[in-house]
């Protein structure tokens, strides 16, 4: 569960270039997910580690591929003081955890060893030995993730056929 | 209190009398717009979870416009999926090559868009339409696999940020230069979540292209949307176009804004978005003079007939520099016959510029102009980060239509009005 650290306003370009849009398949967007900010990622990234962020994590295109292609590198969930709207409903959209918390993108540190209560959004930096409290989701947003995403959801309320 | 135009909209569509910030809300949605990158995502999850009918195929639009004409076989694969979800559903709005246009010029030219309305759609600048006193997000593929389902979407009614307009734009100066100017004021998150709610007696002053090209990057402030109070001009514009009946709002008077950015147009400047943020931005006349490689007029910003008027007025007869490639993309069939009749696409080709069919090809550097390492472009596009027109070690600079056009000239970043 080692930690990726990365700045503010990391967009979508970098997140996936549009330059790899036209081939949507998992497979493919996670070979090259986060390529242009750092090149070592999809080879080095290993199932269940985190990216820590700074603050608008997602900005620019409206890409679903984005947080499809850091799920489907493995990456357990995103922590960042504040998420671009679109990417915020994307991830929740398709079931990919983030988490808003600023002090845990300010102190947990790139390498750290990192563990994530969802149930509760406790993040725990387990090389410092502290803890931090992410924002709780709205109940709305919840049921969302609960029911395993968005269409999902509103074909178990009927609202969708 | 009193509620925003954003806010009044979202209430009416979700059946309510009164919203307030932060309220979640699911609202009915009169339009749901997809492109050729977004749409085969939508279309393999509508079709994943098994669903089997779209709401209204009336309220459904899908344009072909990034990677078109098709840039490669995978590209005209995604085109194909698109070609067939749309026979299948019996799309009345599907755009192919031949009667596409760039999404954000193209819908309101069709009369898709109209005052008081509330769309979504599966690409960022969707909020372009705010220019015509409606709520319009961009959005992601599933939430437009739901819209098309369910004619659905969930919202969280957004705070607002008032952006108050004086005065009136100076020669050279345009709706460009607005947005750029409060990007670089309140920062690229600076509305994050919010509207962006445009007013005071400057609006009327502004051309609905101008508008267009300031609702069209409200997403590089972060926010949700950026709308406009609906006047002569709208109504002049909408006349002929939109058929069936809408209705305006209008902001109440004691309607609450976190934030007030006022802009005095008499006194903005020319303004450029240096690498590699949409905020960093600078007057022209502070990196005039900076070496250029490519530049690049059209995109869903600054793609339409006023901005093309505002670059041959600087290129006609004029040469674009040696050295330098200009590259200049009508942003709909209709925008490229006005432009043929007025002459401007003949100053384009006579002074040197590729004149293309439309697409949003260089914008994303998916085709069409894609940059080469090292390379730098004044473009004319909406988002400068790193690797958008190329890669990683090109760069981008944003401009207006006349300092892009000026600056082909120059062969380096040029103001207009010094050319």
């Amino acid at each position: 569960m080692k930690v990726y650290k990365y700045g503010d306003n990391v967009d979508t370009d970098v997140i996936i270039p549009a330059r790899y849009l036209n081939a949507p398949d998992e497979k493919s967007l996670a070979c090259h997910c986060m390529e242009d900010i750092d090149a070592g990622f999809a080879s080095t990234v290993e199932k269940g580690d985190i990216v820590v962020a700074g603050a608008n994590f997602g900005c620019g295109s409206s890409r679903e591929h984005a947080p499809l292609a850091l799920k489907a590198c493995g990456v357990k969930c995103v922590i960042a003081p504040s998420f671009a709207r679109i990417f915020y409903r994307n991830a929740i959209n398709i079931g990919f955890p983030i988490l808003e918390c600023a002090q845990a993108s300010r102190e947990i540190r790139a390498g750290d060893q990192v563990s994530v209560d969802f149930a509760t959004g406790r993040i725990t930096d387990e090389t410092t030995g502290k803890t931090y409290q992410a924002a709780p989701f709205p109940e709305f947003v919840g049921n969302i993730i609960e029911s395993g995403g968005l269409l999902k959801s509103l074909k178990d309320r009927g609202v969708a056929r | 209190m009193g509620m925003t135009m954003t806010q009044k909209i979202l209430a009416r569509h979700a059946g309510l009398d009164h919203v307030v910030p932060g309220q979640l809300v699911e609202g009915k949605l009169d339009l749901v717009l997809g492109n050729d990158i977004t749409t085969p995502v939508a279309i393999s999850e509508f079709n994943k979870a098994g669903l089997t009918r779209v709401f209204d195929r009336e309220k459904i639009a899908l344009v072909l416009d990034h990677y078109t004409p098709c840039k490669d076989i995978k590209a005209a694969q995604l085109c194909a999926q698109v070609r067939e979800f749309a026979q299948k559903y019996e799309i009345t709005h599907f755009y192919d090559v031949g009667c596409m246009g760039v999404e954000h010029a193209l819908l309101p030219e069709k009369g898709l868009t109209a005052p008081g309305e509330c769309m979504i759609g599966a690409d960022s600048h969707t909020c372009t339409y705010g220019a015509v006193g409606m709520f319009s997000t961009g959005v992601g593929s599933t939430d437009m696999a739901a819209g098309m389902a369910t004619g659905l979407a969930w919202f969280r009614i957004p705070a607002a940020v008032k952006v108050t307009l004086k005065g009136k734009l100076q020669p050279c100066v345009s709706g460009k230069d607005v947005i750029l100017h409060l990007i670089g004021t309140i920062g690229v998150d600076g509305a994050l979540y919010k509207s962006l709610e445009f007013a005071g007696e400057g609006v009327g002053s502004l051309s609905m292209d101008d508008r267009f090209t300031i609702a069209n990057m409200a997403i590089e402030a972060g926010a949700k949307n950026g709308i406009f109070p609906v006047d002569g001009r709208t109504r002049a514009y909408l006349e002929g176009r939109v058929t069936r009946p809408w209705q305006a709002v209008e902001a109440d008077p004691d309607a609450e804004y976190e934030r007030e950015v006022v802009i005095d147009l008499d006194q903005l400047q020319p303004t450029v978005a240096l690498p590699h943020l949409p905020s960093n931005t600078r007057t022209v006349d502070q990196v005039a003079g900076t070496h250029i490689d490519q530049v690049v007029i059209g995109s869903c910003t600054n793609g339409r007939l006023e901005d093309l008027r505002q670059a041959a007025a600087v290129l006609k007869g004029r040469r674009v520099a040696k050295g330098v490639r200009c590259i200049v993309i009508p942003a709909t069939q209709q925008i490229t016959l006005d432009a043929m009749a007025e002459g401007l696409i003949q100053t384009f080709i006579q002074a040197g510029c590729a004149v293309s069919t439309p697409t949003c090809g260089p914008c994303l550097g998916g085709h069409m102009g894609v940059l080469s390492d090292g390379e730098r472009a004044i473009s004319t596009t909406n988002r400068n980060f790193v690797g958008r027109m190329g890669p990683v070690t090109s760069e981008i600079i944003l401009a207006n239509p006349a300092v892009a056009a000026a600056s082909a000239v120059a062969g380096c970043v040029a103001d207009p009005r010094t050319l």
